[in-house]
């Protein structure tokens, strides 16, 4: 790469870490379109760079399309549409609460995996029941009318409720239903392991 | 040839069950895969020579249609449990409750990429709110304070209120029976099967008087004494009266219908009405 060139990606690179980094609209992250707009046809590339800076600071361009589903490739009339965020890669155990509460999180958790083994959607009433086994009642509604505030949720005038575009950007949910699952197995292992290690004394 | 004849209707019933059948499954009635594919295609394929007749035909395509519906539910079906985010959600919510607290966090905490986000001043930033600031005009003279002269209270009696049209010389319950009255006198006279004509009934001779006469026929409409016909094809909208008012209109959910009567609407009437 030329100097030049190197030089015009490294003013767009800037450009982009101010778009992504900092506030513009009252959701965070920015539209594709406005990064076309600001840096060019090629801020694809951009943004390919600007990940390849963050990835040692355990951060990434992360890409939430309009579209449930992720396209393989996607068009740049996808891209356009597309929302982009600047996202923690691993959240290390000491800072896993981020400022929430331990049960408000464990909440959000419950509620999106509930959600995500239901094809996406699932009746308020239900998560709120599932929520009330361990979350005082009281604060059950507080906490779903705050899950879909924030834009983790979100719920139709059928009382139905879904997940919406900050999981889809934040959380990774085959994992989470994966390490759920995972958690449970280690559990029984250990669970199992014990209980030989008594009958065996 | 009878034997002919009792193995076609034979035939019919069997492709109207498989329909009921199918019509059963795409309305998740059934389980998809409580139907054998192949044995439907059989039975299907077993009768075709015996179908002549065009209804016979399109029985047959529809039962395949209808099949066609079934097999393509199949198909969702297995492609859901295939993703790898399939999981049974008993077998999940079985794993939340037994899971604590503290362990959810850990679970959510590995899959969970929070969004980076700040929020920060410029000297830029700054500088343009001061520009705004010097732009902007002070309150007092944004929201102006309205100019209410005092003036004493006093009193005033039905009759002078009846006189500076604030109140009609009749009580609103009796001017609706009345004005439901004549509604029921001009269908009969006008009207064509107990149905008048909107604007034949509201027109009158100014357009303050035409306005009040619509805002007293929604009244009649509301109430149940009356009841409006709208057809959206030919653009027409007919009153039909009612010999006894309804009970129920305001007691069930209704839907307001918003009937346009401007200046322009009564002009045109008025010139259509000229002979």
């Amino acid at each position: 790469m030329s100097q030049k060139r190197k030089g015009q990606y490294s003013t767009k690179v800037k450009k982009a870490t101010q778009m992504l980094f900092y506030k513009r609209h009252a959701k965070p992250g920015v539209k594709g379109w406005e990064l076309h707009k600001a840096l060019g046809g090629d801020y694809p590339k951009v943004l390919d760079v600007l990940d390849a800076y963050l990835e040692p600071l355990d951060m990434q361009v992360k890409v939430v399309f309009e579209e449930e589903k992720t396209p393989d490739k996607p068009t740049v009339e996808e891209l356009d549409k597309a929302r982009f965020f600047v996202t923690l890669k691993d959240v290390a155990t000491k800072d896993k609460l981020m400022g929430w509460r331990v049960d408000d999180l464990a909440g959000l958790a419950i509620a999106i995996s509930h959600i995500v083994a239901n094809k996406g959607q699932a009746a308020r009433k239900d998560v709120e029941k599932l929520l009330g086994d361990k979350i005082p009642n009281w604060k059950v509604q507080l906490n779903v009318d705050r899950y879909i505030r924030y834009g983790y949720l979100m719920q139709d005038d059928k009382g139905q409720i879904y997940l919406d575009w900050r999981t889809r950007a934040e959380v990774d949910q085959k994992k989470l239903i994966d390490m759920l699952l995972s958690a449970e197995k280690q559990k029984e292992e250990a669970q199992e392991q014990y209980e030989e290690a008594q009958a065996e004394e | 040839m009878p034997a002919e004849k009792h193995e076609k209707r034979q035939g019919k019933e069997r492709l109207e069950r498989i329909i009921e059948m199918c019509m059963a499954i795409e309305n998740h009635q059934a389980d998809p895969f409580t139907l054998n594919v192949d044995d439907i295609i059989g039975v299907v394929k077993a009768y075709f020579p015996h179908w002549d007749q065009p209804e016979e035909l399109k029985l047959d395509a529809e039962a395949l249609s209808h099949l066609a519906s079934v097999i393509k539910l199949q198909s969702e079906w297995v492609k859901q449990r295939s993703t790898s985010l399939y999981t049974d959600p008993f077998l999940l919510e079985e794993k939340i409750r037994q899971t604590s607290k503290n362990g959810m966090v850990d679970v959510f905490a590995a899959a969970w990429n929070p969004i980076v986000d700040s929020e920060k001043l410029t000297l830029p930033t700054l500088a343009q709110g001061l520009l705004y600031w010097d732009a902007l005009a002070p309150l007092g003279n944004r929201w102006k304070d309205i100019d209410v002269s005092k003036v004493q209270t006093g009193q005033v009696s039905r009759d002078e209120m009846v006189k500076a049209r604030v109140l009609g010389d009749r009580e609103f319950g009796e001017e609706l029976e009345c004005y439901w009255q004549e509604l029921k006198l001009k269908t009969a006279e006008k009207g064509k099967d107990g149905k008048l004509e909107y604007w034949s009934f509201i027109g009158a001779d100014t357009y303050e008087e035409t306005v009040q006469r619509a805002f007293l026929t929604a009244f009649l409409v509301t109430y149940g004494y009356a009841t409006l016909e709208i057809d959206r094809l030919e653009e027409t909208v007919t009153i039909i009266p009612f010999d006894k008012p309804r009970e129920e209109p305001l007691s069930v959910q209704s839907t307001s219908v918003p009937i346009a009567v401007s200046v322009e609407d009564y002009r045109k009437w008025k010139e259509e009405k000229q002979p």
